[in-house]
């Protein structure tokens, strides 16, 4: 069973144990970081019935630890995933500003990423590791940075219903049972606020130029609209409750809504903004029901959903070819660090002798 | 496993702890890896304060932190369970004596 979503569980659940987990009982030379394997003795449950995180260390069950390497590191290769579609813009952004702006904001998505990754090694797994699963294709990213940047307004688009989905699904996990996890959301939520402003703004100004320029700011509000309400995974709620990961994560307090309350919150709050721009949002059903309170919106396409997730979007090659390309054309850096790195240890060992 | 895979294995860990500002003690905000200390440094610089989060940072390897054992907290933690004399609300005092 998939369950995907940006911040949340959409890998094969399939996947087997991390070798490099099993070898790695704790050793007293890396306390911080070393999984502990110390039976459960009640004190797990303990700790999640009374809403207390759990910390690396702390004795867990395995499908808990699994669960949570992941679901941190698919969100941490959706994060530097992320960096591509936007990436690919800041060549061309249209000012200096939106070049600095956007830059900024790639940047912040590496460092997301990066926080991710440290987070996901507190359970014992390696960084090199989880990007050989990216890079396999054995672990899975958000299905939504699979789709093109057309146009500039794509950048406004993505910051301002991507950026904003994911802070929809993000602000839960800043209260996830596992401590390091939940630390790494709060950076991140800090950081994503102007992700999304500064995606309103570029389609804002779009809205208030030329007609080109506002077709093409509605454009984009028309391809963005469907991946993004796909962003929070499939229905999940009622009956659907009880199947794939979502009944045993809420139990475990690492989700906190389902996928599709945090759906409804997110359309709930962005119809207004898309009004307020000038937009209209690519749903002949979309409209305020009084009796629910919400706003009610049509179908979503199921099938596209998990036709891109599986490889088949328009962008999925490329995306895994760049990641690829990108770690190998790094790694004569990364060499060169290490080898300095140890030339100077050398150096400094032979000073001391 | 690609062939890229082992070079970063030899990149240690660092904790990485920063001064938020003058007057607060460093406190940890994460971990990073890198070849050396300066590196770490540098690194720790661009991915905990791009927001000016800190006016110092502290990088330690993680592996020269020795930490208490999570199964050992109830007998290392103990001592300090049956001392309540040590907190000031333990002591009955008059109610009308002033600064006590
Ligand atoms: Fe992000
Ligand atoms: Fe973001």
């Amino acid at each position: 069973m998939l369950d995907p979503m940006y911040g949340n569980d959409y890998g094969p659940t399939d996947v087997a144990a991390p070798e490099s987990h099993k070898d790695r009982l704790p050793r007293r030379d890396e306390p911080l970081n070393a999984a502990d394997a110390a039976a459960l003795d009640g004190y797990f449950d303990e700790l999640i019935d009374a809403d207390q995180r759990i910390e690396p260390r702390d004795a867990m069950p395995e499908a808990y630890r699994q669960t949570l390497i992941r679901m941190m590191a698919q969100h941490a290769h959706s994060e530097i995933i992320g960096m591509q579609p936007e990436g690919n813009w800041i060549s061309r952004a249209p000012s200096l500003r939106r070049k600095a702006i956007l830059m900024a904001k790639v940047q912040d998505e590496a460092g997301h990423g990066l926080y991710l990754y440290s987070a996901a090694e507190t359970l014992g797994v390696s960084r090199d590791e989880l990007l050989d699963r990216l890079h396999t294709g054995r672990q899975k990213y958000s299905s939504i940075f699979n789709y093109p940047t057309l146009t500039w307004a794509d950048v406004g688009a993505i910051g301002w219903l991507v950026d904003g989905a994911a802070i929809m699904n993000q602000v839960p996990l800043c209260r996830c049972s596992y401590g390091p996890y939940a630390r790494a959301m709060i950076r991140v939520c800090k950081e994503e606020s102007f992700h999304q402003r500064q995606g309103f703004e570029i389609l804002w100004t779009l809205a208030r130029g030329t007609d080109a320029q506002k077709e093409m700011a509605q454009d984009a509000a028309n391809r963005w609209w469907w991946p993004a309400l796909m962003m929070f995974g499939p229905p999940d709620s009622g009956e659907l409750a009880q199947q794939g990961h979502t009944a045993q994560s809420m139990a475990w307090g690492i989700k906190r809504f389902s996928n599709d309350e945090l759906r409804q919150k997110f359309v709930d709050m962005t119809v207004p903004q898309a009004e307020r721009i000038g937009l209209t949002l690519p749903d002949p059903d979309l409209r305020w029901n009084d009796e629910r309170g919400h706003y009610d919106f049509g179908a979503i396409d199921w099938d596209e959903f998990w036709r891109v997730l599986k490889g088949d979007g328009p962008c999925n090659a490329q995306r895994l070819e760049h990641r690829v390309s990108a770690h190998e054309e790094g790694a004569w850096v990364r060499e060169a660090a290490t080898a300095y790195a140890r030339k100077q240890a050398e150096r400094t060992r032979a000073g001391a002798a | 496993m690609s062939a890229s895979a082992p070079e970063s294995d030899a990149w240690p860990l660092w904790e990485v702890f920063v001064r938020a500002k003058r007057g607060l003690s460093h406190t940890h905000v994460g971990s990073l890896h890198a070849p050396d200390a300066a590196l770490a440094l540098h690194n720790a610089r661009d991915l905990y304060t791009r927001r000016q989060e800190g006016v110092s940072i502290w990088v330690v390897p993680a592996s020269a932190i020795t930490a208490s054992s999570p199964e050992e907290r109830d007998a290392f933690f103990d001592p300090a369970a049956d001392k309540v004399y040590r907190h000031p609300t333990f002591y009955e005092v008059p109610e009308d004596v002033e600064y006590l």
